[in-house]
């Protein structure tokens, strides 16, 4: 297989302050309708030639994006197989749903009673996400999925210190976590515990059970974990754990392969976050916006961040005034918003990424739960297609049924001076988004492949032959790799300096 | 891999270099080589204490972030203030400019615990 994949646009694209010239504008500023007024004094204004804004024309500011957007690389171009962060496809019905003028033009400080249908989307969503993951109650708050963590780890303290346990301040993390867990018990102040995996990729019970007692605050644990694997002895992980009064953080960032098959809720997870935009098919990566809800069981429930929406019959909650009286006599039920007892407070803003929200209960309801259950099916049926292919060119971290992922080595023993990042960097010559690279940490020079369900079996087929070619081109033209990428608008990066030299804002 | 036969090693791929009752601690060839380019290295204050396993350093390669333990238990009396603006010193030379942090040793008899070059030597190769 020959590389065919060209360059989109060649040379790189100016930033918008380059293409700058003074006086010019891509908008034009309707007329005054409000009075004029004197502006504060001058001390309390900022410098006007310290803005700073760039000034181009409407032509060449569309021009300018639509280039970038030629230059980027996403799941609608072609294949995205970055391991742990679920790039499917992010169907265009969620799109058309997230612009309805209905939801599009509804403002946060809007009284309840206007916003009923938006509140219904989020009631529903919560009540979809409660059942799929058999948890007693739903917050829609956090904005991502580390987000999603830190929320639930305060409520994992702040049981704690409800029941007047405070010495509990060691959180476990297995060494095959996500960097975001140990992240996060830092972010709340707690100790972090490394456990190390056992040799079929588990948690090796032993070293948990040697670090169980009266100080821990809870495990923090992702499953089917980083390596792709379901974790062998999960009932044992969670008697353990709770068998010390600890609580057990579900990481939801592999849930794709579990929907409606499992629900964690009932696997033993105290508290877990579904991260909305991988497996629920909202816009990812570019920043955000993201949506890691947090699920959570009976005992966790009343520490949810608020507010939470409720459905209630009117009789008891007193629906607030309808515009009609007439109609107010119908409304029977009334969607309102509600702080549990003991909540941490809000961690968010408002009510969430509405939008982000309102794109994940699209896909939820097209697909219903059947095909929710289908999705996950699909996605571990897929991984264990492609690792079949790729196993014969290059190892696999271990040999068992892996569920929607699975890591194999960038080690080609004939060429040992070829790594995962060149094997990684090659890939983009052939049309394909490299996998996640060195993670997870306990594999060596890792490549973490995450094919997801929507991609086709040709698709899959196509990956494994670029693969199979650019193991050819390692043991016969090695340099061909080092020098990736040939094709991108830019070669290889100097990531190196990148991080010691960070260049983090444009100056003149 | 290199090895410095002056120093003395922990399986966390530490070097300790004793002088006296103080000792110089830093990390291993093998350590640099698999951690790959450092960008970043966040030492600890002078006068803390720490025991031996405890985490008192981390380096930031471009790869990950790995903490660096305490080969022996000790108190900080010296840190090297230059590693921190040239990290790449830890891929250059990690037995000489690339020193972490200079202690009192706490407990001499710690040291004992920790194997000498060829021992260590021996036991990165059975790490493969």
């Amino acid at each position: 297989m020959k590389a065919e994949f060209g360059v989109r646009c060649s040379g790189a694209e100016p930033l918008i302050y380059e293409l700058s010239k003074p006086g010019r504008t891509a908008t034009t500023l309707p007329a005054l309708d409000v009075p004029e007024a004197e502006l504060p004094p001058p001390s309390l204004l900022r410098e006007p030639d310290r803005l700073d804004l760039p000034e181009v024309s409407e032509l060449d500011l569309v021009r300018h994006y639509v280039r970038l957007s030629q230059l980027n690389w996403a799941i609608d171009i072609g294949f995205y197989p970055l391991g742990s962060c679920t790039m499917k496809y992010n169907p265009k019905v969620n799109e058309a749903a997230a612009r309805l003028p209905g939801f599009a033009y509804t403002h946060p400080y809007q009284d309840v009673h206007t916003v009923q249908g938006n509140l219904m989307v989020m009631h529903v969503l919560q009540e979809m996400l409660r059942e799929i993951g058999g948890f007693a109650a739903v917050t829609l708050q956090p904005s991502a999925g580390a987000h999603g963590e830190l929320t639930g780890v305060l409520m994992m303290r702040a049981y704690h210190l409800d029941r007047g346990e405070n010495q509990r301040t060691r959180i476990i993390v297995p060494d095959s976590a996500h960097g975001t867990n140990p992240a996060t018990t830092a972010m709340v102040g707690l100790e972090v515990v490394e456990v190390p995996s056992d040799e079929r990729g588990n948690i090796d019970l032993e070293a948990l059970r040697a670090v169980c007692d009266d100080s821990v605050c809870g495990l923090m644990l992702t499953n089917p974990n980083t390596l792709g694997l379901f974790e062998e002895r999960l009932a044992e992980v969670m008697e353990l754990i709770h068998g010390c009064g600890g609580l057990v953080y579900g990481d939801g960032a592999n849930f794709n392969a579990l929907m409606g098959i499992a629900r964690p809720g009932e696997l033993g997870f105290d508290v877990m976050h579904f991260n909305l935009h991988k497996t629920f098919s909202t816009p990812h990566g570019g920043g955000g916006p993201g949506a890691g809800a947090v699920g959570a069981v009976e005992k966790l429930a009343p520490f949810l961040p608020g507010p939470i929406v409720y459905l209630s019959r009117c009789e008891e909650v007193g629906c607030p005034r309808a515009a009609d009286p007439e109609e107010a006599e119908e409304e029977a039920t009334f969607f309102h918003l509600v702080t549990p007892l003991k909540s941490i407070g809000r961690v968010k803003a408002f009510y969430g990424n509405f939008a982000i929200l309102l794109r994940a209960y699209t896909y939820m309801r097209m697909l219903g739960a059947e095909g929710l259950r289908r999705v996950s099916e699909m996605a571990v049926l897929n991984a264990n297609y492609l690792k079949s292919q790729v196993r014969d060119i290059l190892p696999i971290s271990h040999d068992r049924t892996h569920m929607h992922e699975f890591v194999a080595k960038g080690i080609i023993p004939e060429a040992p001076d070829v790594r995962a990042l060149d094997i990684a960097k090659r890939l983009i010559d052939y049309g394909f988004h490299p996998p996640t690279n060195y993670f997870p940490l306990i594999v060596p020079e890792a490549l973490m492949i995450e094919p997801t369900e929507t991609e086709s079996k040709e698709t899959l087929d196509a990956f494994a032959a670029a693969l199979r070619s650019i193991r050819e081109e390692a043991l016969t033209d090695p340099a061909v790799l080092h020098e990736a990428p040939h094709t991108a608008p830019v070669r290889r990066l100097d990531e190196v300096r990148a991080a010691r030299q960070p260049v983090l804002r444009w100056q003149p | 891999m290199k090895t410095d036969p002056s120093c003395r090693y922990s399986t966390e791929h530490e070097w300790l270099r004793v002088e006296g009752e103080e000792g110089v601690i830093g990390i291993t060839d093998y350590a640099q080589d698999q951690l790959s380019d450092v960008v970043y290295v966040e030492l600890p204050e002078v006068g803390e204490t720490f025991q031996r396993g405890q985490v008192f350093a981390t380096v930031e390669s471009v790869k990950a972030a790995s903490d660096v333990y305490m080969p022996v238990s000790g108190r900080i009396l010296e840190i090297n203030e230059a590693l921190e603006d040239s990290p790449e010193w830890v891929n250059q030379d990690p037995y000489g400019k690339a020193w972490f942090v200079r202690i009192a040793i706490l407990d001499p008899s710690e040291v004992d615990d920790l194997m000498d070059a060829p021992a260590y030597e021996a036991f990165i190769e059975g790490l493969h």
